[in-house]
This record gives structure tokens, C-alpha cells and sequence, in this order.
């Protein structure tokens, strides 16, 4: 640990710091909730009428579900599309000494390195130039664009600390190429996998700048949040707002919770 | 590196085929598209057909135009994020690499988490702090009675947004840039005499720059592309390039001239990330070897 002059003082400071900055980060996430209980129509503070009234509405409403639904589509399939190939491209990315390489690893980085409104307008000009009508499932494909590499880089960390020496074990001890790959490859970048899994179905679910342009007469949850946000607010905004941060605190809890309960047997078969 | 045999033709290096779908598809949906949106930034203007004689006269339209000021602003506002950002993560990202031990893992996820909530809900979220009557100004008025309604819709609550938007972006990189420095090097340092800013110039700097470079472009270019911030937070206070190009592709149905404006983000971008790659090794920053 750092020894070079680290005062008391200056560790202080620093923890104090990181606490304060870490709550900047969830001061906004605490007004969506605080709002999404309010009675009023328009939010004010400090509130004096509280209610679920909303709550009530927003799982009555229809036009909510079909949002929901639209959103939870998008993500399962951007995740199960951008897990399988991302898997072969982190093993491309990583693994792999091959003469494109250095190339390829820059190649796979740029689209995280381009604006997403600006990628969503391109891809808006390529379907219509192909005559494709963009719904959701145009949506999947430009969410893939941005999250594939993403889940690459994720699964690419975990790649590295792989150890190659197990597969070719496998390949003297006579296993076919997809054998090695199943029994060998995969359950140990499993951790990998799973982590891009859960990465690409938050992304996919929260994203914006890419559904706004690719979903065509379809909407997304966060599409219509913006919508009514910029024009004809309803206090379904902070109630819809807040249900989708439970749902995806739900799906990181219950990853972290699973991850937990597989732990013990992965360290005794190493 | 695993011996994957001495000579293989192409279509059985195991490296180039788990390449290929990923590839395709970046070509399929990033390579296609930009060189569509270049072709139609040398179409005639207000044209919906790609199949007319190129011109440039989009590209001076948009040069004679008020744009430069979009870019002005867009440029302005992503350099006063990323130094702001500089000083708000350097502590942080120290204290995780160096400081927080196991702790620093726990930082880690809840730094990260917020990224996976959609953006739009929580710059709702700062709309609600800033609003008129909103949290600020209505615990301002009820502590202390004075008022402080005029904080939404300004300049400051765009950079608001966007430090606090891209905040992971430059923390992630800086705390890999600043593990990259070894400690025995600093206590060397320390031991031939060299002051803490000598220290700081001559051994922690160029060690962590990797990581300081990676994380400053990452977030630059994102302010410059970024479009929701300015418009939920700065409402019409300022108008970004992003912007600008949305309602030149939107409201105006001008596609040739949001396509000049687009290659010119893109250009603006794809010059900076070149340099950048051009001086990074991406296998020794990702995989810490």
C-alpha cells in the first residue's frame, strides 16, 4: 500500500472525498424515487402529500406495458446476440496471437469511441437506404453495434488471465476443437460471460441515443421517459423512472446473489 | 501466446475466425452506415436519393452558417468537463489503486452501477434537484428563506450533467493509468532526493498518462457527441452539435446537410482517437501485462 508520504491527513481526505463523490452519483436516483411518491401533479419540494396513486396507474396503463415489453425484447436479444459474439471476439481480442490482431483490437474499440446519437442517425440512413422499415428489431441491431464491443472489452479482461496451457492439455489428452471449447474455454471465461450478460442487458434496457432513431413507430421505456420529459410531463415519469431502476437493481442482485451461491464450487475444481 | 501451429492458412487460424462474425457485423452496421452518411453529405441539399451528381455545396453552406458556434460550444463544453473530471476523479482513482485495498472493489461497483441506470432518469433526477420549487430551491427556501429558482436551464447545469454523466468514464481509465505506476519507483524516487512534485512530474506522470489519455479522449469525445444533457438540463440555454445535427435530420428533414454536419463530428473524433491509438498498447493497459 502506498507508503511514499501518505499522511493521515491526506488518506482522510481522500475517503472522505470518494464517500461524497459516490453520493453525487445516487442524489439524483434518490429524487426520481422521492418524486414518484408525491400526490401532486406537479413535483415540489419539500413534499407535503404523499401517495402511490401512481404506482397504481402506471401498472394499470397499457401503453406502460407495451413500453416494458418493447424494452425487455430488445434487451434479451441484444444480450443473447452480443454474449455469443462478443465470446468468439474476446477470444480473437485476447487469446489468440494472430497476424490482424493489433488491427482488429482498434477496429472493435471505435464504435465506443463514436457518439451513439450520431451512430443511431447513420444506421436511421442505412435502413432506409436498404428499405428497411425500423421497428424494435432494427433497434436490437443498432443496440449490438455499441454493446458487442463493449461485452468484447468485458469478456477481454477476463480472457487475459486465462491460461492457455489448459486447452492444449485438453487438445494432447485427444479432445476435438468444439469439445476444448465446451468443456475447457467456456466454463472457465464463464465469470466473463456472465458479467457481459448482465453489461449488455443494462445497457440494452437503459439505452437512449440509439433506440430514439432505430425504433422506428416502436418505443422504448427510456424513449418515452424522455419523451414526456421534454413535453407533456405526467407524474408517471419518476413512477415508470423508478420501477426500471428497481427492476435493474433486481437483476443485479440477483446476479451478485447467484454469483455468491456458484462461488464455493468454483474454488475447489480450479 | 498459445503455439497455434507453425503454418495455417487463413480460414483455419482460430484467431481470424472468431474474428470474422464480429467483424462482419461492425461492417454491416458501423462501416456501412458512415460511408452511407458520407455519400449523402455530397448530395444536393434537402434530397432524400443517393443517386444524384456529388457536390460540396452542403459542406459550404454549412461553413458560411452559424454551425461554428454549436461546435464552439461543444468543443468549450467537453474540454470543461474533461478537466473538471481530471480533478474531480484523480483522488478517487488514487485511493482505489493505491489506498483502498480490497475496499477499492466495493468503490468499483458502486461507481459502476449507475451507468447501467438509464440516462434519462437520472438527469430526471437533477431536473428535480434544480427545478423551480424543486429540491434545492425548496430546502434553500424552507432553511433559509432565500430562493435560488434560476438553477435549471443554464450552462452550469449542462456541465452538471455532464461531469456527472461521464464521471465513470474517466475514473475507470485513471485508476488503470495510476496502478500502472509502481511504488518501489516513487520510493526511489523519494530516496535520491526528489520532491513530491518532482515525484509527481518525473515518475507518476508519465507512467499514468496511458490511462489519464485514454480516460480524458474517452470522455471528450462523448461530451461532443452527447445530446441528452443539453437539452434536458440546459434546455434551450445552449445548442450542441448533437443537437444540431438531430433537427437538421429531424425537424428540418435536411438529411444531406445533418450528413456534412455528422462527417464533421466524425472527423473532429476519429482525428483524436488516431492519435491517440497511434501511442497506446492496448494489451498491456487491458490485460496488465
Amino acid at each position: 500500500m502506498g507508503t511514499t508520504g501518505n499522511s493521515r491527513m491526506t488518506r482522510i481526505l481522500i475517503i472522505v472525498w470518494t464517500v461524497c463523490v459516490i453520493a453525487f452519483l445516487y442524489v439524483p436516483m434518490v429524487a426520481v424515487v422521492l418524486a414518484s411518491f408525491t400526490k401532486q401533479r406537479y413535483f415540489r419540494f419539500p413534499i407535503t402529500a404523499w401517495s402511490t396513486e401512481w404506482y397504481g396507474k402506471t401498472f394499470a396503463s397499457l401503453s406502460v406495458r407495451d413500453l416494458v415489453w418493447t424494452s425487455l425484447s430488445v434487451a434479451l436479444l441484444v444480450t443473447v446476440f452480443s454474449v455469443v459474439l462478443a465470446f468468439f471476439g474476446a477470444l480473437a481480442f485476447a487469446r489468440y496471437n494472430w497476424k490482424g490482431r493489433k488491427l482488429y483490437q482498434r477496429l472493435i474499440l471505435l464504435p465506443i469511441f463514436f457518439p451513439q446519437a450520431v451512430l443511431g442517425l447513420a444506421l436511421l440512413l442505412w435502413f432506409s437506404a436498404l428499405g428497411i422499415t425500423t421497428s424494435w428489431h432494427t433497434a436490437v441491431f443498432a443496440h449490438l453495434i455499441w454493446i458487442t464491443p463493449i461485452v468484447i472489452l468485458i469478456m477481454s479482461i477476463q480472457v487475459y488471465s486465462f491460461d492457455p496451457s489448459l486447452e492444449e492439455a485438453a487438445f494432447d489428452l485427444g479432445a476435438s476443437r468444439w469439445q476444448v471449447l465446451k468443456e475447457v474455454t467456456l466454463p472457465i471465461l464463464s465469470p466473463g460471460v456472465i458479467s457481459g450478460s448482465v453489461f449488455a442487458f443494462l445497457l440494452s434496457w437503459g439505452n437512449f441515443p440509439l433506440s430514439l432513431f432505430s425504433t422506428g413507430a416502436d418505443q422504448t421505456v427510456p424513449e418515452w421517459l424522455y419523451a414526456k420529459m421534454v413535453s407533456g410531463y405526467t407524474p408517471m415519469v419518476p413512477t415508470l423512472g423508478s420501477l426500471t431502476m428497481s427492476g435493474a437493481a433486481l437483476v443485479l442482485l440477483v446476479v451478485y446473489l447467484a454469483w455468491l451461491a456458484l462461488k464455493p464450487r468454483r474454488q475447489v475444481s480450479p | 501466446m498459445a503455439a497455434t501451429g507453425d503454418t495455417i492458412r487463413w480460414y483455419r487460424d482460430p484467431g481470424l475466425l472468431s474474428a470474422l462474425p464480429a467483424l462482419a457485423l461492425l461492417i454491416a452496421g458501423f462501416a456501412g452506415p458512415l460511408l452511407m452518411v458520407v455519400g449523402y453529405s455530397l448530395m444536393p441539399a434537402n434530397t432524400f436519393s443517393m443517386l444524384q451528381a456529388p457536390t460540396l455545396e452542403n459542406y459550404f453552406s454549412v461553413i458560411t452558417e452559424s454551425y461554428y458556434l454549436s461546435f464552439y460550444w461543444s468543443i468549450l463544453l467537453a474540454t470543461v468537463t474533461v478537466v473538471v473530471l481530471v480533478f474531480i476523479c484523480y483522488p478517487i482513482a488514487y485511493g482505489m489503486a493505491k489506498l483502498f485495498g480490497r475496499w477499492a472493489n466495493l468503490v468499483t461497483v458502486l461507481i459502476a452501477v449507475p451507468l447501467l441506470i438509464s440516462e434519462n432518469i437520472r438527469l430526471f433526477g437533477w431536473v428535480l434537484m434544480l427545478l423551480k420549487n424543486g429540491i434545492v430551491d425548496g430546502s434553500l427556501q424552507m432553511l433559509f428563506g432565500v430562493s435560488a429558482s434560476g438553477l435549471l436551464y443554464s450552462v452550469p447545469a449542462i456541465v452538471l450533467g455532464l461531469v456527472y454523466v461521464y464521471l465513470p468514464f474517466m475514473l475507470f481509465p485513471l485508476v488503470i493509468g495510476i496502478s500502472m505506476v509502481p511504488d518501489a519507483l516513487k520510493e526511489a524516487a523519494a530516496d535520491l532526493g526528489a520532491s513530491r512534485w518532482q515525484i509527481f512530474r518525473e515518475v507518476e506522470l508519465p507512467l499514468m498518462l496511458p490511462g489519464l489519455m485514454i480516460g480524458g479522449i474517452l470522455t471528450f469525445i462523448l461530451v461532443l457527441g452527447s445530446l441528452a444533457e443539453s437539452k434536458i438540463l440546459g434546455g434551450q440555454a445552449v445548442v450542441m452539435i448533437a443537437d444540431d445535427i438531430e433537427s437538421a435530420f429531424t425537424f428540418a428533414q435536411n438529411w444531406p446537410k445533418g450528413s456534412v454536419l455528422s462527417v464533421l463530428l466524425i472527423a473532429l473524433s476519429g482525428v483524436i482517437v488516431f492519435l491517440l491509438f497511434r501511442r497506446i498498447d492496448l494489451d498491456r493497459i487491458i490485460g496488465r501485462r
